[in-house]
Parts: C-alpha cells; structure tokens; sequence
C-alpha cells in the first residue's frame, strides 16, 4: 500500500504545532534572566555598600510610584479608563504644598498660634497640614475632571475618553505653565521640615553637618522613612476602605458589574467621583513627598512618574491594590539598578521594555485574575 | 494689534486656497480621463511652484516663511496620513507615529549628510540591511507558516535575531565597499561625481524611501509583540516607544555610535534637497498608495479589524496580520514624512520628536475625521497655518508667553470636539479621487441566470 506522489501532492499538507517552537521564546527570556542574575551579582560583589545604597534609592521612588500607581489601578479597575491626567494631579499637589510652604508659611501656623509649644509638635502638625491641604486640594480637582470631561464620555467609545484624559492632561501641564499660575521653569522646593541623614557602617549614626563619611557606609535620611511609613499607612488604610466598609463594597460592585450594581441600589456615578477624589488625594501625597525628596518642581513633573506609575499597576495586576504596590516597588528598583549600573537616560526605556515584557508573558499582572475573554 | 488680526485673516485665507487647492487635485485625480488627471498633477504642483518662485510686485506670493510652513505641512500630512491609517482605518490607538517620523528623519539625514561628507556607509549599510532585512523576513514568515499557533515571543525572537545578524552582515559589506565607493564622492570643498546634480537627487529619493523602509522594519520588529495588547495598553506603549526613540536621539552620541548627530546639541549640516517638486510627489504617491490599499480587499480587511475583530477573526480574515501590516505601512509613510521634512529644514533637533509634540499627528486626525484621507489632508494643512496665524495674534496679545498659550486652548478644542463631535469634524466624508470607486462597480453588466434567484422568489410570495 504505497500512496502515490499524485496524491500525495494535492493533499495539503498539515501544519505543525507552534507550540514545538515555544522554546525559542522561552530561551530568550531565560537568557535575559540569566544575563540579568549574574549582572546584579557581579555588581553587588564588587560594591556591596554601593548596591545596597542603590537599593535604597530604589526603595524611596518605588514607593512613591506606588501612592501614583493606587490612584490608576482603583480608576482603571472601575471605568476602565487610563486616567492619563493622573500624573498632573500628582504635580498639583507638590505645587499646593510648594505655595503653602513658601507664600503662607502654611507649615509653622501651630507656632504662630500656640506659642509655647514645642519644636518637634509644630513641625509635625505644620506638615501635616501641608499634606493634608495637598491631598483635598488634588480630591476637588479630580473629582471636578471626573464630572466635566469624563462622565459625558462614559458611553463612548474608550479610546474617546482617553483622547480626553490626554487633553486634560496637557490642559494641566500647560495652564500650569503659565506664569501667574505656576511658572515654566524648575522651581527649587522649600522642605516644611529640616533633613536628617543617619549611615550604617557597623551601626547606625547620625551624620554631622560637614561630616565626611567613612567608607563603605550607606546612608539614609528621615525622608526615606518618612515616604516608607506614610506609603505604608495609605496603603492599610485603603486596604480597610476597600474591604470593610460600606463605600468600599460599593466600588468592589462597581468594578465588577456597574449595571447590576446600579440595580441594587447603588449610586455608581458617586462611587465612581469617590473612587476619583481617593486616588487623587494619594496621587496628591506622593506630590508633596516627591517633592520633599528631590526638592525642585516643574508643571511637566508628573508625566514620567505617571506613566511609570501606570506601568508599575499593570506590572502588579491592573485592578489589584497590592499588585499595584508590589509593581511599583519593583519599578523603582529596575529603574534605580538602570540608573546605577547602565546609564541614567535609559531608566525610562526600562520601565516600557517592562512593560512590553509583562503584557507578553503575563498580561494580567503579577496578582490579576485571568479576564474572561468577552466576545 | 490690528496687524496680528490682520495676519491671522491672510492665514486663514491661505488655508481657505491650499483647501481648494486639494479639492482641485483629488476632483482631478478622480476624474475617468487620464489626461485629466495629469493635467490635475501638473497643474497642482504648476500652480504652487509658480506662487513660491515667480515675485508679482516684487516678492513671490508665498514668502519663504510660508513655503517653510507649506514644507511642514506636508511632512505633517504624510505623518497624519500613517496614522489615519493606522488609527482611523484600523483602530489601533497608537502614539508611536512620531518615534517612527524621527527615526525616519534622523536616517535619512544620516544618509546624505554622509554621501555629501565623502562617506557611503550610510546609504549603502542601510539598504542593504533593509532590502536583505525584507528578505529575511519573508524567509521567516514562510518558515512560520509551516507551523500553526506560534507563540508570539517565539516568532519576535526569530526576527530579532535575523535582524541582529541582517545588520551585521550590512555594517561588514559597509566598511569594505566604503574604500570603494569614497574616492567618487569627493569631499565637501571639492564635490565629485556622485555629490552634485543628477545622482545627488537619486540619492536624495533613495535616502528617503530608505527612512521609511528602515521605519516601516522597525516598527515591524515593535509591532509584532505590541499590537497582540489591548487597545489602551497599545497606546501607552508605543508612548513608551516615542519617548525611549527621543532619549537614544538626545544621546545618539554618547549611547549611539553616531557622533555626526551630535546628540542633543541637534545635527547639523543635513543637505537642504526636498524641493516643491519633491514634497509634493511624496505626498500624491502616500495619497494614490493609501487610496489603493483602502478601497482593495486589503482595506476592506483592515477597516473590517476596526469594527469588529471577532467577527473578522470569523469570516476568515488574520486579524494579527492585518494590524501588523496597516502598522508597518503607517510607519512608512510616517519614515517618508520624516525623510522630507529632514532635508528640508535642514537641522534636525531632538526637541523637534519629544513625544508632547507628538501628540500632534494624533490631534490632526481626530480633527479631520477618523478614517478619512481628506479630512486629514486638509486639517494638516490648516493645523499648521492657523496655528502659526493664532501665534501672531496671540504674540501681541501675551507676549512671551504665546506658545504657552496655543497649548492650553487646543486641549480646551480638543475636548470640546470629543464632548460634540466624536466622529471629527469632517466624520469620514471624502472628495473625488478618494471616494470609493463606485463608476466602475455601476457600469458592470447584471449577472443573468435561467434559474430564479432567491430574490425573485422573495418578490413572487409577497401579498400585493
């Protein structure tokens, strides 16, 4: 029984399975691992202090990028929307505190009210002041843009409603840019609240002003620990919300189902400006604390940090309050190891080939659930 | 003041001529006759040559001022025209348009800026890794095809090594053929054969369509793993795209081994070669290709992805394929724009492809209608003229602050246009030459059959 060639030409041949050739993609991204692993290792051995110190650095902007990162993954989660003017919001709240800071002197008033009260209570309650001014600042403006340029749009196609988020977006950037707003140059920011820098070198010490610093040390300051603590907080606090109260059952509706969620008694257009205005006001402490720690501002400050930060929620699991924290922690050590040990302009192209790497291999994120495909 | 007022007038008037000047050319373009037709080509480009060079009353009607504009313009409108492509006729939201114009440009750039320094490298390492980068990847698209559901990291990591490889072979045969190829270029004091004239304006054509075909590679190797991302996450990762290709420019002499595009200082020195006749044979040949590809069974697959990709994935048409190929051509054209634009303004700054600016091409066909070739024809052309005019009124109004300005009230049209009008403002109206072909489709004959088709029975069991 010999097929003959005749026939066995016009049949069409079967074509194989690709997933025989799934290793070459594999292999590539083994390789990239692999290249990466022995790279940090080869760095951390040559320079332990030096790597530890990058690290740290990494720490502070990661958690920064993670107050960014809550206020897209709560937005996302629930309209589905980029909100590409988030980053603007992040730069309106370190612009509020720089106003309060410099022209109302906003963080000394407890001395100026009580005037025997001592140091370290004033500058607590003057910072606090600050931030707080920052945060309810940046909640109104969110919820205002959510009710202008969003709500008409939520029937829209959703590449309509992110064409509007970018005009909000360069609407912030450049209204800020003018000069009886803000103004259009780098403005050095003034801290509420002196500088403290301790280095570790067998044991913790304070550094003293004009002290240089023995070798191998690495060295932190109050800002570092001021950005962990405060970054930490929101993110219990709005781990509480979300789970234990009546708002965040509602947004957990909302997210999931907005047309039954409306049936069951729920105002979704409130739940929606509220999702806005707590985002926002996160968005609006990482302002002030980015500002805090690289003290000098400019209007178009928070477009990278933006989008790193968006990056930074789709790498955790967009939808996902921890993922988003975990994204974010890792973004700012890829950028700050890309920083340290390849070159500073490339920190931005790491964040996107981050981003690229993880919709590949993963697009629901580190902590997503798989979407149900809706056909 | 009155003088600002009096300038924004003239500009708009402008724009009012350069629209009915458009209309002039497709209402010709389409028309049945072939002479018409070339009579429309050689008038349009008649026309506009004249205004620019004959003075009446002493200097030309389009100063030099407008003839940069008009230059800009029409790089702007071969841009915008990838992008309506892309975005308007396809559906995938991309921002990477601008990434693909700078590249375009710098390469290009590089090209004659090397040709005329006495140096072949350019030209002859970037078409020979584009033309062998073409063949390598239909090799591999035929290796592929053999094979049913290939990961698509798999198929990218195929590629990405054909590329590195197709690239090193072009920048060994560079270095060997440049000892060749140099002693007939001469040096910039003393230009020799191949700098001067005739092979200096094929070389130009050949820079040029080398910019969009090294584009159009690119943004293949990009696209192939980005365009399978939803459509927002597309956006923002060709954003990401744009603003990495604007880093590596400000540092192309430090990151990049191209000391000649001297980083963020801007590259200097580029031949200014794009003529009227040039710019304006690039953007009819982007128009009549486009055209084509829209009204074939091609863009009748490539819009069917925009409506609806299941329904397509349906009726048997390769989704992945079609996105792919409507993003390469766009990056082209956008490579081509890129290409025209270098030469003609003849400085080339990193500043020029930040991806703010990017936003421009984006806007224009949001304006001018999604999905419609006229419409971003003209708001191209009356993007850049009104905005140049609303400067001059605004400069004696703010002052300094004038630029400013201009892009804090085009967000403020933007969202209005997106509140009112979605669809933008021409929606997808089209003129002449652009409209679908309906004569010949009219004129052909019925189909007769002895059998009663379906349609007659219809019409037989209907009461009345």
């Amino acid at each position: 029984m010999e097929v003959s060639p005749s026939a066995r030409q016009g049949a069409p041949r079967a074509r194989r399975p690709g997933k025989r050739l799934a290793w070459i993609g594999q292999g590539l991204l083994l390789l990239i691992a692999v290249a990466a692993v022995v790279l940090l290792a080869h760095d951390f051995t040559q320079n332990p202090s030096l790597f530890i110190q990058i690290i740290i650095s990494g720490l502070q902007l990661g958690f920064v990028y993670a107050l960014i990162a809550l206020g897209y993954t709560m937005v996302y989660g629930i309209v589905k929307l980029i909100n590409f003017a988030h980053g603007d919001v992040f730069m309106v709240g370190s612009f509020v505190s720089f106003y309060a800071v410099t022209r109302f002197q906003l963080h000394v008033w407890p001395a100026a009210v009580f005037h025997n009260m001592p140091q370290m209570w004033v500058v607590f309650i003057g910072s606090t002041s600050v931030v707080l001014l920052s945060m309810v600042v940046c909640a109104l403006m969110a919820v205002v843009i959510e009710r202008a340029a969003y709500k008409p749009l939520r029937d829209a196609p959703r590449i309509a409603a992110l064409i509007t988020a970018i005009g909000v977006s360069f609407f912030l950037e450049f209204f800020g840019a003018l000069s009886f707003v803000f103004s259009p140059r780098f403005i050095p920011y003034q801290r509420p609240f002196d500088v403290v820098t301790w280095y570790f070198n067998k044991g913790f010490y304070r550094v003293q002003p004009g002290q240089s610093l023995p070798d191998n040390s690495v060295t932190f300051s109050n800002i570092f620990l001021l950005i962990i603590g405060a970054s930490i907080l929101v993110q219990i606090l709005l781990q509480f919300l979300v789970r234990h109260t009546k708002m965040g059952k509602a947004m957990r509706a909302a997210s999931f189902d907005k047309p039954t969620a409306r049936l069951m008694g729920i105002n979704v257009d409130q739940v929606i400006s509220f999702t806005f205005a707590v985002g926002a006001a996160f968005a609006g402490l990482g302002g002030v604390l980015y500002a805090i720690a690289y003290s000098s501002i400019w209007t178009q400050l928070g477009i990278l940090p933006g989008l790193k930060a968006f990056v930074a929620a789709v790498l955790g699991g967009i939808g996902s309050i921890p993922g988003a924290f975990v994204g974010a922690l890792i973004m700012g050590q890829a950028e700050a190891l890309t920083m340290g040990y390849i070159s500073t302009p490339m920190r931005d192209a790491v964040a996107f080939a981050i981003l690229i790497l993880v919709l590949l291999i993963r697009p629901t994120g580190i902590f997503g659930e798989p979407e149900k495909e809706k056909a | 003041m009155d003088i600002n007022i009096a300038f924004l007038a003239v500009s708009i008037l402008k724009i009012v001529g350069i629209i009915a000047w458009i209309y002039g050319v497709v209402r010709a373009l389409g028309h049945p006759s072939h002479w018409v037709k070339l009579a429309g080509i050689v008038g349009g480009f008649g026309i506009v040559q004249i205004a620019l060079s004959v003075p009446i009353g002493g200097s030309p009607a389009l100063s030099d001022f407008d003839s940069g504009l008009l230059f800009q313009a029409c790089a702007m409108a071969m841009v915008s025209l990838g992008l309506n492509l892309i975005y308007g006729f396809n559906g995938q939201f991309s921002l990477g348009q601008w990434g693909f114009y700078g590249i375009g440009a710098y390469t290009a750039a590089d090209i004659t800026y090397r040709w005329t320094n006495g140096d072949a490298k350019g030209l002859v390492v970037v078409g020979l890794g584009c033309t062998l980068g073409a063949a390598m990847i239909f090799g591999i698209q035929r290796f592929l095809g053999r094979y049913q559901g290939v990961p698509v990291l798999s198929g990218f990591t195929l590629y990405l090594l054909g590329s590195v490889a197709v690239g090193a072979v072009a920048t060994i045969v560079g270095y060997w053929l440049n000892p060749i190829l140099s002693p007939l270029l001469g040096s910039p004091d003393a230009p020799g054969v191949l700098t001067r004239g005739f092979p200096l304006q094929v070389v130009y054509l050949l820079a040029v369509l080398l910019a969009g075909a090294f584009a159009a590679e690119v943004s293949f190797l990009f696209g192939l793993p980005v365009l399978t991302l939803g459509s927002d996450y597309f956006g923002i990762a060709t954003l990401g795209f744009t603003i990495v290709v604007n880093t590596l420019m400000i540092n192309s002499d430090t990151i990049l081994p191209f000391p000649e595009m001297k980083g963020g200082r801007g590259m200097i020195g580029i031949p200014k070669l794009t003529t009227w006749f040039w710019a304006f044979s690039f953007l009819i040949a982007i128009l009549v290709v486009m055209r084509n590809i829209i009204h074939s069974s091609t863009g009748r697959a490539i819009m069917s992805v925009r409506e609806d990709e299941t329904a397509s994935k349906v009726m048997g048409i390769e989704v992945a394929n079609y996105k792919l190929l409507s993003f390469v051509i766009g990056s082209f054209f956008a490579g081509v724009g890129g290409g025209v634009y270098a030469h003609f303004i003849g400085f080339l700054s990193p500043g020029t492809f930040d991806f703010l600016v990017g936003f421009n091409p984006l806007i224009i066909v949001v304006f001018g209608g999604l999905g419609s070739m006229t419409g971003t024809l003209a708001a191209s052309f009356t993007w850049i003229f009104f905005l140049e005019g609303l400067l001059r009124v605004l400069l004696g109004q703010m002052g300094t602050e004038a630029p400013t300005w201009r892009f804090v009230l085009y967000p403020i049209a933007l969202l209005l246009l997106m509140l009112l009008r979605p669809k933008g403002l021409l929606g997808t109206v089209e003129w002449g030459f652009l409209k679908t072909p309906l004569v010949r489709m009219r004129q052909r004959e019925p189909v007769k059959t002895d059998t009663p088709s379906a349609g007659e029975k219809i019409s037989v069991d209907q009461p009345g």
